[in-house]
């Protein structure tokens, strides 16, 4: 400690301190640690807080997995479902991604040259600079019953009644792989632009088919970028609100989706932060996965 | 036809077809703001119009919102860049061993969902006005405060990352150089470290206000009463809605473009101006070691 | 003030590894001291404990004498060249220079003049608005050198400071770096590990070897009268033979090697009985004609010569089983030494030194 005062003087050391302290204790730990205490408690109004009422309760969680204690049925079946269709429908979406993004990542990396490779980053980077929204906006005027699609499908004849994509969830799933598309490709591409292009060729010269020499060269280099990409896809994904409430049917209700309903209209905050607190952990299992799975550190994936 | 080629051939096509898939939507959307029928779409086309652009200007709310964020992403600037800095500096200097649990705190922000952060702020902030028994007036209980310091809890994050990959092209010998020529260290930091990482600071600068301005799974959270432009878009968006918010995206992908062309050109004068620089000094080798010859 | 430099019994330690251990002396003022050893020896932490950037684990550092401990680098007297000379490129030449006058807040005018002045001294006149990116190796150790004699100090140090120079380069830059120090005066205090350089420029060497200070002196001293096995392998060629002190005779000190028994100068006092080393130079050799011209005798045989214009070298291989080297200057009637041919070789008692067992310098 000594050392870090003499090495940056009286001044700086204090900024340092103060700014690293600042943003670890009142903005990252404290928060997430009163979120999770918060949870446990009851939904009281602040008069009452402190009260012989405020006291810890795990009502909350069993309310996500048993529902009210007066409801006719076993589970919470509605808060469930969609919680493992919001994990289930993340994980496809990050495997479309995936998909989707690999043999461009690819393409730029190793394949396409100085100049070309350079206009297609900024061809990348372009459409996500619109707003997250917008984005999304511009899939309802794609999918929408009156929409582009909709209207090409018509004229040909291949439908006469328009397919609702909204209530599909098609037009949702789409929304969400292309919305997240960019924070696939850039880890990949970070990652196969670092292998060696000889290595490559000398795959190449042995004989090995194209498939092999990306199952085992060019994949095994990436999977930091791979398994940075795919964590980000998943948890972005998971913890999508704008394109659900856009592009979600009327019915299909995505986890987060809950969650602001339990701090709005609800009104029923420490409720919501238990469904928050689910929702974090699943992000993190995901992550300790791919971890494993990739056996790789978290230093690796968030770069 | 070779099989190389038709495997090139594929590979062509598919690039062609992602980019399709990139750009479709936002053409789309493109044509729909400049289509004269009160819903946004493009087919049929009523034919062109301009109106939904004063139209947006028109719209109080969303100036509103517009002016919002972009106070709010001048307060995220103020904050993140320079707890952004202090955390890349201490990220340098913090002991080995520590130096892995540090990381992992100061990234996690980044791997969190952005509604968690939202949330997290929210009854943070809302419990400590409780606790300190501030009245609804004071900043615990503020939108736009809040707003700025959620935002920052991961946008910190960001510009740390950015800050820590320039300092490790810094070479620290130059601090060391500078104090022993009598500098005192706040003399270091800002006439050594500082225009060095003055690069960083303007990316970490516009990377601060753009997440910023475009952020809403935390926003929606802490806002509350208030509104930021991506609340009012979002409100609007799920109500099905007039093509002025199409409108506002070609004037978005408009500025976008003049600045991605901008930032381009930009490097590209910057990269010359090395390689010229690399020329003199080897211009200048050469000129030195004519002279040393009769030394000799 | 004056700026004799002391280390009084210095040792620096990093965790549990030593890297200097007790060094000991003093450096005149307007001296330029030297010291010079392989790499890793511990050079870079001598000079850093000096220029503030590191406290000493046990002893002092005085300047002046004034104990600078707790001083900081910026406080004092020292200027330091770093070994990757850390100018700033961001910084124009001038700026680089007047950098230290700008942090002790001397007005815009004032640098820029002072800078000038320090540009004509190291002939770099009329480059100041230059970037450093510009420059060649040369001529940002010039301006490395003019920066740190800006804010004139008392004590000039210098890191390896040739060392990414080319061989031409560097010698022209050795007399330059002389010529520097006679006209400002200063205390030079010169890290290297290239004994050529601290050879010509010094006034006095310390040499170095595992963080022990071997030995002090002129350039002459280390390296004709070399008082460790290191010094006399490390400083100049020089021929070893390992052997036993057979006895001991006024100055020299007789000794049993695989060649017979060789004598030489007993610089360390050894008596007999003792395990010792007697080194001879390339240049102390020659050929000895007919019987007992020298005091000592080596049969041997060549193994190939080498001309190398001024002079000539020779590499025998000993009867006593071991390479020899010798070089003899080009005076115009040298001998031919045909591979094969047997050679009788010899030296003079004097110009050997026999010392005690010790670490030996590789090369
Ligand atoms: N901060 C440090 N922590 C631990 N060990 C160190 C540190 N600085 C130097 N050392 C060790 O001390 C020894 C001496 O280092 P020093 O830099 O003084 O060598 P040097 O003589 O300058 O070598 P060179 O000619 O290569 O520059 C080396 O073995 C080095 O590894
Ligand atoms: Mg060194």
């Amino acid at each position: 400690m000594t050392g870090f005062f003499q090495r940056n003087g009286i001044a700086i050391s204090t900024y340092l301190i103060l700014a690293v302290v600042f943003w670890v204790v009142l903005m990252i730990v404290l928060p997430q640690a009163y979120m999770l205490d918060f949870s446990f408690r009851n939904n009281l109004p602040p008069a009452k807080i402190g009260g012989p009422e405020d006291v810890y309760t795990l009502s909350n969680y069993r309310y996500l997995v048993f529902g009210s204690p007066g409801s006719a049925d076993a589970f919470n079946y509605l808060h469930l479902q969609v919680f493992l269709r919001t994990i289930i429908a993340s994980i496809f979406v990050t495997l479309i991604d995936f998909a989707l993004c690999y043999p461009i990542a690819y393409y730029i990396a190793q394949v396409a040259k100085g100049g070309f490779a350079r206009s297609m980053i900024l061809l990348l980077i372009l459409p996500f600079w619109v707003n997250e929204i917008l984005r999304a906006f511009s899939f309802r005027i794609l999918f929408g019953t009156s929409g582009v699609i909709n209207a090409v499908l018509q004229s040909l004849g291949i439908v006469d009644q328009p397919i609702d994509f909204l209530r599909a969830d098609v037009a949702l799933y789409a929304g969400l792989s292309y919305a997240y598309i960019l924070l696939m490709v850039f880890p990949l591409y970070n990652a196969i632009e670092s292998l060696d292009h000889n290595q490559i060729e000398a795959a190449r010269d042995l004989g090995s088919p194209w498939w092999r020499i990306h199952w085992r060269v060019v994949m095994p280099h990436a999977k930091p970028g791979i398994a940075s990409g795919c964590t980000l896809v998943f948890m972005l994904s998971a913890g999508a609100l704008a394109a659900p409430q856009i592009l979600g049917g009327p019915s299909s209700l995505w986890f987060t989706q809950i969650i602001y309903r339990w701090f709005n209209t609800g009104g029923n905050w420490p409720q919501g932060a238990a469904y928050a607190i689910v929702l974090l952990l699943a992000c993190l299992v995901f992550v300790l996965a791919v971890m494993r799975l990739f056996k790789i550190s978290l230093g690796e994936i968030a770069r | 036809m070779s099989s190389q080629a038709i495997r090139k051939l594929l590979v062509s096509f598919y690039i062609v077809l992602f980019f399709l898939y990139l750009f479709t939507p936002l053409i789309m959307m493109g044509m729909a703001a400049f289509n004269d029928v009160e819903f946004p779409q493009v087919v049929p086309w009523a034919g062109f119009t301009l109106r939904w652009f004063p139209a947006l200007f028109a719209d109080a709310l969303m100036m509103e919102g517009i002016v919002n964020s972009i106070w709010i992403g001048i307060g995220v600037m103020a904050l993140s860049v320079p707890i952004g800095l202090a955390a890349a500096i201490v990220m340098t200097q913090v002991h080995q061993r520590l130096q892995t649990l540090y990381y992992t705190i100061v990234v996690s922000p980044v791997l969190m969902p952005g509604v968690i952060l939202g949330i997290s702020t929210l009854v943070f902030w809302d419990r400590l006005g409780t606790f300190m028994d501030a009245d609804y007036e004071s900043f615990y209980y503020s939108g736009m405060f809040l707003t700025i310091i959620g935002q920052s809890t991961f946008i910190s994050a960001y510009t740390m990352l950015i800050f820590l990959a320039r300092l490790q092209r810094f070479d620290r010998t130059q601090e060391e150089a500078a104090l022993d020529l009598g500098a005192s260290h706040v003399q270091v930091f800002w006439k050594v470290l500082i225009p060095f990482l003055r690069p960083a600071i303007f990316s970490a600068m516009g990377l601060a206000f753009l997440t910023s301005f475009e952020n809403y799974n935390t926003t929606v959270f802490t806002i509350q009463a208030e509104s930021t432009l991506t609340t009012v878009l979002a409100g609007k968006v799920r109500m099905g809605t007039q093509p002025d918010l199409a409108a506002l995206a070609v004037l978005i992908i408009g500025v976008t473009l003049v600045s991605a062309v901008a930032i381009e050109i930009a490097q590209r004068r910057e990269q010359r101006r090395e390689l010229a620089a690399k020329a003199e000094a080897a211009r200048a080798e050469r000129t030195m070691q004519a002279a040393a010859q009769p030394a000799q | 003030m004056s700026a004799d430099v002391e280390l009084d019994h210095v040792t620096i330690r990093f965790g549990e590894f030593t890297a200097v251990k007790d060094a000991n002396l003093k450096i005149e003022d307007g001296e330029f001291f030297s010291f010079l050893g392989p790499s890793g020896c511990g050079k870079t932490t001598i000079l850093r404990a000096v220029s503030g950037f590191l406290e000493p684990s046990d002893g002092e550092v005085r300047i002046g004498g004034k104990n600078m401990r707790g001083i900081g680098p910026n406080k004092r007297p020292t200027a330091l060249i770093f070994q990757n000379l850390a100018l700033f490129p961001l910084m124009s030449v001038a700026d680089n220079i007047a950098f230290g006058l700008e942090v002790r807040g001397v007005g815009k005018a004032e640098r820029r003049k002072r800078a000038d002045e320090l540009l004509d001294l190291i002939a770099l006149d009329g480059q100041g608005d230059k970037k450093v990116g510009e420059l060649s190796g040369g001529q940002k150790q010039r301006v490395a050198i003019a920066r740190a004699l800006a804010v004139e100090p008392k004590v000039l140090l210098l890191d390896e400071p040739l060392s990414a120079l080319d061989l031409k380069l560097r010698q022209h830059m050795r007399t330059e770096l002389r010529a520097i120090q006679q006209r400002v005066g200063i205390t030079f205090i010169y890290i290297t590990h290239d004994q050529g350089e601290a050879l010509t420029m010094s006034d006095r060497i310390a040499v170095m070897s595992q963080g022990v200070v071997q030995q002090i002196g002129t350039g002459s001293e280390v390296y004709e009268n070399s008082q460790t096995a290191f010094v006399a392998s490390f400083v100049g060629e020089n021929n070893p033979f390992t052997g036993k002190v057979a006895a001991v005779d006024g100055q020299h000190a007789l000794i049993d090697t695989s060649f017979g028994r060789l004598r030489g100068r007993n610089l360390r006092g050894l008596s007999a009985g003792s395990e010792a080393m007697l080194f001879v130079r390339p240049e102390s050799l020659g050929l000895v004609n007919g019987q007992g011209a020298a005091d000592n005798v080596i049969e041997s045989t060549v193994l190939h010569s080498e001309f190398e214009g001024s002079f000539f070298s020779v590499f025998l291989r000993g009867d006593g089983g071991k390479d020899i080297v010798m070089s003899m200057t080009n005076s115009g009637n040298l001998p031919e030494f045909h591979e094969g041919a047997a050679a009788r070789v010899g030296f003079r008692a004097d110009r050997a030194v026999v010392l005690p067992v010790g670490e030996v310098a590789d090369e």
